[in-house]
């Protein structure tokens, strides 16, 4: 187990020094100089270099992504253009809001898509079955930000049950964490909903016409048993592997879903760092949400032993 | 469908031309549901000055924040823009930005997928780089892109084929690894063909199937990414009414003037649902065996 984890997470490197070069690259190829804008409109010439050196950026290009590299080994992501403050310190104010959505979206996509899934594959042609790959193609097809915004017009506009926008931190009372949560979650959720159920739907059909399937039935055990710790357990495969996958439509939706509901997460510091081409904050933004992603798939690679022990490593 | 209705079933060929349309609807409802709903789309978005639209960026500061009605069919938005020509205009944006990233993705992923399951050198390092690609969550990668460059419908454009391009060659590649070892590759190759030859007379019109449903999602995702980013401000330039940026001009006004965002998500909704279910159907009826690799 040991020498797997390690050759898997050798075998994530190659990604990640790709993520870093293409991340690095991103701004060298960008037409307008990070000096110049740093500088302002009104810089004289030797302004503009003195910042420019400052940066780094008068140094050949092969040097300066040995800078790079080297900075980022030591957890050092930058410095924001505007505000002048380490990227990594901006990052970590603002992950929490950004880390509650993410974590509250998977549980909840995970608690609706796989027993809907379960429902439509256990009752298979059925008008339930019908509805849930309604709701799973619906899904597929409703913008994060319109559904945001009907869920902010009907519950908090109308309605008045909930908040319309904005964050509170579980520190301040978990009730108002909960309640400023529960409509970008259902926002966020509902894509990733759709994902899960239409591959639990899929997965579990496969596996409900196996023969173990049939002798359990023949046995008599419950249903509910059948389905849920025969089938279920043999179907998670697939369904965890889309797990990982799927994490990459929740990441650029927490982008969406905090901007639509104010949540003063990642997602709003890269939609302000994009107003106002904050190159450091973008790049740093996008090298945590790609090393998160790899790292969320590792966890999934991880995971298969506990659902099938025939996965040796 | 039980087994009495089976019986009285003529067989396919001896039906009447009408009668063929109507077992085809019958039989696939979603999908004629959806591809009826898309052709309005696209015949909204070419004909839309032609429908009852003014300028759509024509502002008109008396008739400002005006609900849907006779003279507005969609309201007026916060400049006094009516909102109904604006959202018909969008549809232009959304459907052209959809149909050239679905084409352009297509095309780039069969020819680098072709290669790369056929000629065994590069396989591993174009593989690499896809990985890589595919290793930067699409829309965090669409907007470093525009945000780097200029929002522009041309760079919009270039953002959303960057990342999708990796899913077209992944799926092109692993049908052209079944196809090598097929023993209509293994004639043409022991009778001379060359490598250029096998790649188009042999092994392309075999995917080709694939790549038109694969095609059917990308443009469904190149759709709904566009207008995410426009809404961002990272998208469409806001004098370009497009339904992402109509719905960020109109986010604070989600109390007093509902209908701006209503209208413009709606229809964009409709159109992904429609591409969705286009996509589902031909999936089916090309060949239930390519089904699995998707998505």
């Amino acid at each position: 187990m040991l020498a797997y984890t390690l050759k898997r997470i050798l075998a994530t490197l190659p990604v990640m020094g790709f993520v870093v070069v293409f991340v690095f690259l991103l701004v060298r190829i960008a037409p307008g100089d990070p000096a110049a804008i740093l500088a302002g409109d009104y810089a004289t010439p030797e302004n503009v270099q003195k910042i420019r050196a400052g940066l780094g950026l008068d140094k050949p290009i092969h040097l300066q992504f040995a800078l790079y590299v080297g900075s980022l080994i030591r957890g050092d992501l930058g410095q924001s253009l505007h505000s002048r403050r380490p990227v990594s310190q901006l990052i970590a104010q603002r992950i929490e809001p950004t880390l509650a959505l993410a974590l509250s979206t998977l549980v909840f996509a995970v608690l609706t898509a796989v027993p809907l899934g379960v429902l439509a594959a256990w009752r298979a042609g059925s008008l339930v079955d019908r509805a849930v790959m309604v709701i799973a193609v619906g899904g597929f097809s409703i913008p994060i930000f319109w559904l945001g915004f009907l869920l902010i017009y009907l519950f908090s506009v109308k309605l008045d049950l909930l908040p319309v926008q904005g964050y509170v931190s579980f520190r301040e009372g978990i009730v108002p964490f909960i309640q400023h949560l529960i409509l970008p979650t259902i926002a966020l959720g509902m894509v990733y909903t759709a994902l899960l159920a239409r591959i639990t739907r899929a997965s579990l059909l496969e596996v409900l016409q196996s023969d173990y399937i049939r002798t359990a039935n023949a046995k008599g055990l419950k249903p509910a048993t059948v389905l849920f710790t025969h089938a279920l357990k043999n179907a998670a495969v697939p369904i965890v592997t889309t797990i990982g996958v799927g994490f990459a439509l929740l990441i650029g939706g927490v982008v969406i879903t905090e901007s639509v509901f104010a949540l003063p997460g990642l997602g709003r510091l890269t939609v302000d760092a994009i107003l106002q081409r904050d190159y450091s904050i973008i790049q740093g933004v996008t090298l945590i949400f790609s090393f998160s992603y790899a790292l969320v798939n590792l966890l999934v690679d991880m995971s298969y032993t506990l659902f099938d022990p025939r996965i040796r490593y | 469908m039980g087994p009495q209705t089976q019986v009285t079933v003529t067989p396919y060929d001896r039906l009447p031309g009408w009668a063929k349309v109507r077992r085809f609807i019958v039989r696939n409802p979603t999908t004629v549901a959806g591809a009826a709903l898309l052709v309005c789309m696209v015949l909204l978005a070419a004909f839309a000055p032609y429908l009852k639209t003014v300028n759509p960026v024509d502002m008109n500061p008396v008739d400002r924040l005006k609900t849907p009605g006779i003279t507005h069919w969609f309201g007026t938005d916060m400049y006094g823009r009516d909102s109904y020509s604006r959202v018909i205009y969008g549809a232009r944006i959304s459907l052209f930005v959809g149909l050239v990233v679905a084409a352009i993705t297509s095309v780039v992923g069969l020819a680098v997928g072709l290669i790369s399951g056929f000629v065994r050198k590069l396989d591993n390092i174009i593989m690499r780089v896809m990985d890589g690609i595919m290793a930067l969550p699409d829309l965090l990668l669409a907007i470093s892109f525009v945000a780097l460059t200029k929002a522009s419908v041309r760079n919009v454009i270039i953002a959303l084929i960057i990342p999708q391009t990796p899913r077209v060659v992944r799926l092109v590649r692993s049908i052209v690894l079944t196809l090598r070892e097929q023993p209509f590759v293994e004639a043409a190759t022991a009778m001379g063909a060359r490598v250029p030859r096998i790649m188009i007379r042999h092994l392309l019109p075999n995917t080709l199937a694939a790549l038109i449903v694969q095609g059917t999602y990308v443009m469904a995702s190149a759709v709904l990414i566009e207008a995410g980013l426009s809404f961002l401000g990272a998208g469409t330039p806001p004098e370009i009414p497009s339904w992402g940026n109509i719905m960020a001009e109109a986010r604070s006004y989600v109390r007093v003037a509902f209908w701006l965002l209503l209208f413009p998500g709606l229809f964009l909704a409709v159109t992904v649902l429609s591409i969705n279910l286009v996509g589902d159907g031909l999936r089916d009826m090309l060949d239930p065996r390519i089904a699995k690799r998707m998505r």
